[in-house]
């Protein structure tokens, strides 16, 4: 039985992570049929700003702040550096401007702070493990679940219950008729990023909370767990990915609990093997988004 | 002069799709706009909604230029577009269409709810349906909200694409009696259309486009009268 809830807790905390690191990626991919490759790059963000501002004597909940609010930035300044002024010109000039804008923070960090990693300011509670229904878990899974069910939460209310909400699901089904509303494109896609960088950054928190380091490529496996995520529960829906993310998580948490010691440092092979069966299942994804649509 | 369209000329490439087509609508007009398939029609109206961007030629709004404005834009200045492909937002509901229709003036609240209460009026359909998902609406129903959702902006100019594509003749009927009843609010409306009779019966003036070209222009009437429209410019 206690191993039952070891389990639980473990898929959802670890599918909570992944759920918000999907829903980051696709709420852009959503609206501009394009994968932002530089988002690894807000969780980096994020990192090197919570080790920036280690020093000062703020208290850690204002530093997080710092964190998001920085991730949040960089994701805005990803659509003005790497979006916008190619945007309508070529998809394959996104892709490569987005990529580039990836390599340059990289390189950024390497070049200004250091190619090595720094240790990033945790709060205790981080380290702190709790007793729940007879199980001993780490305090953060518990923050982790509880912020994504936050965050899930406000986000599903912000995009059922507000205007602009409503725009952006309508910007990603079909952008020139909602322009053709007067919904203005780059508001919506403004407003996307934004969103976008927040999730990251409130990713890197919990995600960087497990390591406790920093690293200039510490948003490879973010993205490609992101990727993953949305590939699996289907790219042209907000609800699929966070699906796709817990589903990643049970794969990856099952594996851990179910194979060998000598067989665990080949993981990833079973869990992408799992996922090409899942994607021969079904090749769109588990959930399909809106049937009309195409790209700006 | 609600609108006025010169020379207007829109490429696909190396395509012209229109050649220099003038068309007039005046305050409270309803004009049609007739022809075969792939005469320019929609074309010509994407390209008055800023939709695409005209090769050539202007686009007037009460003497305004307002050539190659984006959407957004133009329908601040008051034109709305119902396109041909209907477009409804399929995962939106009805009223979520609606709301995001009225997207340019969403801080009138009273107002909005006002024109709501007023489109759901016009559509009862639409009052049962509001909370269902726009998807599952027939296509009557579908090209109902589009029209509802596109006069939750207030326009002064309304531009239709083909409003009686692939309904049937009830639907048909219906949709026009609700052009009419718009027309009758002093609304100036564009309106293309494959359904001549249809078309001339609730329009004031009308052009016919042949290859891209204004190949007839006239009052309704005439048009209606001149028995060869159709095998002459119409592809029978």
């Amino acid at each position: 039985m206690t191993a039952a809830i070891q389990f639980v807790i473990d898929v959802l905390s670890l599918g909570g992570a992944y759920a918000l690191m999907a829903l980051g990626l696709v709420i852009v991919y959503g609206i501009l049929r394009l994968v932002n490759f530089a988002y690894g790059e807000l969780i980096m963000a994020a990192g090197y700003t919570l080790y920036l501002v280690s020093a000062s004597p703020l208290p850690w909940l204002v530093m997080a702040v710092l964190a998001v609010g920085a991730a949040v930035v960089t994701g805005i300044a990803t659509d003005y550096v790497a979006f916008r002024p190619v945007r309508a010109k070529s998809v394959t000039a996104v892709l490569i401007t987005s990529f580039a804008f990836s390599t340059l923070l990289q390189n950024a960090a390497q070049l200004l702070i250091s190619p090595r990693p720094r240790s990033i300011p945790l709060p205790e509670m981080f380290s702190d493990t709790v007793t729940l229904f007879g199980v001993v878990t780490p305090a953060r899974n518990l923050i982790t679940i509880a912020a994504a069910a936050v965050l899930l939460t406000l986000f599903t209310l912000a995009m059922r219950r507000t205007v602009l909400g409503i725009a952006m699901r309508a910007a990603a089904t079909h952008f020139t008729m909602a322009r053709m509303l007067g919904v203005p494109a780059n508001l919506v896609i403004s407003t996307a990023f934004a969103i976008s960088g927040l999730l990251a950054g409130t990713v890197a928190l919990l995600w960087l909370g497990r390591i406790g380091t920093v690293v200039p490529r510490v948003g490879l496996e973010p993205l490609l767990i992101a990727f993953i995520a949305t590939v699996i529960g289907g790219m042209r829906s907000l609800e699929g990915a966070v699906l796709g993310g817990f589903l990643l998580a049970f794969i990856d948490t099952a594996l851990n609990y179910s194979l060998p010691q000598d067989l665990l440092k080949f993981r990833d092979a079973f869990t992408f093997s799992l996922v090409i069966l899942i994607l021969l299942w079904r090749p769109a994804g588990l959930v399909r988004g809106p049937a009309t649509g195409q790209r700006t | 002069m609600a609108l006025a369209v010169e020379a207007l000329e829109v490429r696909y490439g190396g395509i012209r799709a229109v050649r220099g087509v003038d068309i007039e609508v005046g305050d409270g007009e309803v004009v049609a706009l007739l022809g075969a398939n792939g005469a320019g029609k929609s074309s010509t109206l994407l390209a008055i909604a800023g939709a695409i961007r005209p090769y050539a030629g202007r686009v007037r709004l009460d003497g305004r230029d307002v050539t190659g404005s984006i959407p957004e834009r133009m329908v601040r200045a008051g034109v709305a577009m119902v396109p041909e492909t209907r477009d409804v937002f399929s995962d939106l509901t009805v009223e979520e269409n609606l709301r995001l229709g009225a997207y340019v003036r969403r801080r009138d609240r009273a107002g909005v709810e006002a024109d709501r209460a007023a489109m759901f009026a016009l559509f009862p359909r639409l009052a049962e349906r509001a909370e269902q998902t726009a998807g599952t609406l027939s296509g009557g129903e579908q090209q109902m909200l589009v029209i509802a959702r596109a006069m939750m902006s207030r326009p002064r100019l309304l531009l239709l694409d083909e409003p009686s594509l692939g309904l049937a003749p009830t639907i048909v009927e219906q949709i026009f009696a609700m052009i009419a009843r718009l027309a009758a609010t002093g609304l100036s409306i564009l309106l293309v259309e494959q359904n001549v009779g249809k078309a001339l019966a609730v329009a004031d003036r009308a052009y016919v486009m042949r290859l891209g070209r204004i190949a007839a222009a006239g009052p309704a009437r005439e048009l209606a009268a001149a028995a060869d429209l159709k095998e002459h410019y119409l592809g029978g």
